[in-house]
C-alpha cells in the first residue's frame, strides 16, 4: 500500500474535481428523489453519450457536446410531455434509449470502435486537468447559485406542482431552469464517474440524507455531506486497492446508504 | 338573480377540447362572496377539470373567464399524494410559498381545528388531519375565494360532517366565497347556495333541494341518491332557514340546455 499516492498533484486534482460535483450532485439529488426523477437523470446522461458522439464528429470538446445534448433532450422532453398521447415514462424510455443508440453508432463511427472509450461510460477523475478541475468548480459555484435563488419556488413544485402554480409560481420558467442546471451536472459528472453512474452518484447520497433529515435544507446539507464522503471514500479506495475510481465513488455511497439503514426512525 | 356585487369569479360559456374529446361544454358558472356552490357529477364529469381550468391551471379552448381584481384564492387540490420521500412538517407545509407570523400559523390551525399539530410530519397525518391542514394553508392567505376539490375524501363519514361544518363556519366567520367539488351524492352540503351538476354540460342546477328534485338530477344518479340527499338536508333545516330567504329552491331551479 503506497500512501504517497495520495499527495500526487494527479490525485489531489481527482480530490479536488470529485468534490466539486459531490457539492451540486447533493442538492440536485434531493430534487430527483423528491420528484421521482431518477429515470430521467438517465435519460439525460444517454443524451450525454450521444453528446459525446456528437462533440468528436465536429472535431468540438466533448463536455460542450454532452451539455448541449443533454439540455436539448430536456427541452425535447418538458415540450413532449404537454401531449397527452404517449404517457412521460414511455417516452423517456424511447427518448433516452434512441439518445444512447445514436451516441453509440455516433462514436463507432468516428473512431472505428467503441471500448477505446470506456472512460465515457465509467468515468475518468484520475486523468483531470487543472483547467478541468477549475471548470467543475465555476460550473459547481453557478448551478449552487441557482438552485439557492430558486428553492422556494423548486420545493413548492416538488411537494404539489398545481398547487405551487395556482398560488403564482412560474412553474414552466422554473422547471426550465432547474432541467438545464440539471442538464450540465449530469454532463460535468460524466467525467467523474461515468454516465453509466450519473444518477447514482445523485441519487444515493439523498436517499441516505433523508433518514437523517427532518427538513427539505437539512436533507439538502446532509445530502452535500454524503457526496462528499463517497467522493473522498471512493478516491481514497481507488488509490489504495487499484479500483477503478467512478465505480468506487458510487460503491462509497451506497455503504453509507447501508450505514443510514442502522439508524432507528422516530416513527 | 340581481346581485350588486359583480361575482368573484365566473365563466361564461367555457368549453374544453382534447383532441376531438369535449371535456367541457358550454359551462357558466360563477361565485359571488358569503356564496357556497357545489358542483357534483359523476367520476369523469369534468368536475376537477373545470376547477384546474377557472384556476387558470388549465387552459380553456372557448368561452371566458372573469376574475375579480386582484382576487386572492384559496385552492385545496383534490389529490395531495404525500412523497414520505419529501421531509416536511405542518408547519413547513403551510408556508411553502407564502410567509405566516408564528401567531397566524397558530390562529389559522386552530381555527382548523388542528393546532396540536404544527410540528407533525405531513406524511404521518391522517386524511382528515391532512385536509384540515391544506385548509389552513389555504385560510393562510386571506382568499376571498376559496377552491376545494373535494374537500372529505379519504375521511370517515364522521370526519365528513365535522368538515362539512367546519368549511360553512369558515364560510360565515371570513364571508368568503366557496367553490367546492364533491362526487359523494349523499353527503351534498346543504349549506350549498347552489348545487351545479356537472357531466361535461350542466345538466341542472339551483339550490339543493331544487337539484335533488329535478328529473335531470335522478336520470344521472338515480332516484335513490337524490332520496339520500333529502335526509342530510332535511335533517339540517334548522341551520338554512336564512339560506331559504335569500334563495327560494323552487324558484330557483333552473335546468340545464338539453343535448
Amino acid at each position: 500500500m503506497n500512501l504517497a499516492i495520495l499527495s500526487e498533484p494527479f490525485f489531489i486534482r481527482a480530490l479536488l474535481a470529485g468534490l466539486g460535483v459531490a457539492i451540486v450532485a447533493g442538492p440536485i439529488g434531493c430534487f430527483i428523489v423528491w420528484r421521482r426523477m431518477a429515470y430521467f437523470g438517465e435519460t439525460l446522461a444517454h443524451a450525454g453519450l450521444l453528446g459525446v458522439g456528437v462533440g468528436l464528429l465536429f472535431n468540438i470538446s466533448i463536455t460542450l457536446g454532452a451539455v448541449v445534448a443533454a439540455i436539448l433532450i430536456a427541452l425535447l422532453l418538458l415540450a413532449l410531455k404537454r401531449q397527452q398521447q404517449v404517457a412521460t415514462d414511455t417516452l423517456l424510455g424511447i427518448l433516452s434509449h434512441t439518445a444512447l443508440a445514436l451516441g453509440i453508432i455516433t462514436i463507432g463511427l468516428v473512431t472505428g470502435a467503441v471500448t477505446g472509450h470506456l472512460d465515457i461510460l465509467f468515468g475518468d477523475v484520475l486523468t483531470v486537468s487543472k483547467n478541468d478541475v477549475i471548470t467543475i468548480w465555476i460550473g459547481a459555484i453557478a448551478v449552487l447559485a441557482v438552485i439557492a435563488y430558486l428553492w422556494r419556488d423548486l420545493i413548492a413544485i416538488s411537494v404539489h406542482e398545481d398547487l405551487a402554480r395556482a398560488e403564482g409560481v412560474n412553474v414552466p420558467w422554473v422547471e426550465l431552469v432547474f432541467l438545464i442546471t440539471m442538464a450540465a451536472v449530469t454532463a460535468f459528472a460524466m467525467k467523474i464517474v461515468g454516465l453509466l453512474l450519473i444518477t447514482a452518484l445523485t441519487v444515493i447520497p439523498a436517499a441516505a440524507a433523508r433518514r437523517m433529515a427532518d427538513t427539505p435544507e437539512l436533507m439538502a446539507v446532509w445530502s452535500i455531506i454524503f457526496a462528499c464522503i463517497a467522493a473522498i471514500g471512493g478516491l481514497l479506495m481507488s488509490a489504495l486497492y487499484g479500483t477503478i475510481a467512478g465505480p468506487s465513488i458510487v460503491l462509497s455511497a451506497s455503504l453509507l446508504f447501508v450505514l443510514t439503514l442502522l439508524k432507528p426512525q422516530s416513527n | 338573480m340581481l346581485k350588486i356585487n359583480p361575482a368573484l369569479i365566473s365563466a361564461h360559456a367555457l368549453g374544453l377540447k382534447i383532441g376531438t374529446r369535449s371535456i367541457l361544454d358550454n359551462v357558466n358558472i360563477s361565485v359571488h362572496d358569503r356564496e357556497i356552490v357545489t358542483v357534483i357529477g359523476p367520476n369523469g364529469a369534468g368536475k376537477s377539470t373545470l376547477i384546474k381550468v377557472m384556476l387558470g391551471l388549465i387552459p380553456h379552448t372557448s368561452g371566458h373567464i372573469h376574475k375579480r381584481d386582484d382576487l386572492r384564492v384559496g385552492y385545496v387540490p383534490q389529490r395531495f399524494p404525500v412523497s414520505p420521500n419529501v421531509p416536511l412538517s405542518v408547519r413547513r407545509l403551510l408556508t411553502l410559498t407564502h410567509k405566516a407570523s408564528e401567531l397566524e400559523l397558530q390562529q389559522t390551525l386552530a381555527e382548523t381545528g388542528i393546532a396540536h399539530l404544527i410540528n407533525a410530519r405531513v406524511a404521518d397525518l391522517s386524511g382528515g388531519e391532512l385536509q384540515r391542514a391544506l385548509l389552513a394553508r389555504a385560510l393562510l392567505r386571506q382568499p376571498q375565494l376559496l377552491v376545494l376539490d373535494e374537500p372529505v375524501q379519504a375521511v370517515d363519514f364522521d370526519g365528513e360532517l365535522k368538515l362539512y361544518e367546519l368549511i360553512s363556519n369558515i364560510r360565515k366567520a371570513r364571508g368568503c366565497g366557496i367553490l367546492m367539488v364533491s362526487h359523494d351524492l349523499h353527503m351534498v352540503m346543504a349549506d350549498s347556495d347552489r348545487v351545479i351538476c356537472l357531466n361535461g354540460h350542466i345538466c341542472c342546477e339551483g339550490a339543493p333541494i331544487a337539484v335533488q328534485k329535478s328529473p335531470e338530477f335522478s336520470k344521472m344518479f338515480g332516484p335513490k341518491a337524490a332520496a339520500m340527499i333529502a335526509g342530510y338536508s332535511h335533517h339540517h333545516d334548522h341551520d338554512h332557514e336564512s339560506h331559504a330567504h335569500a334563495h327560494s329552491p323552487f324558484s330557483d331551479f333552473k335546468p340545464g340546455h338539453k343535448h
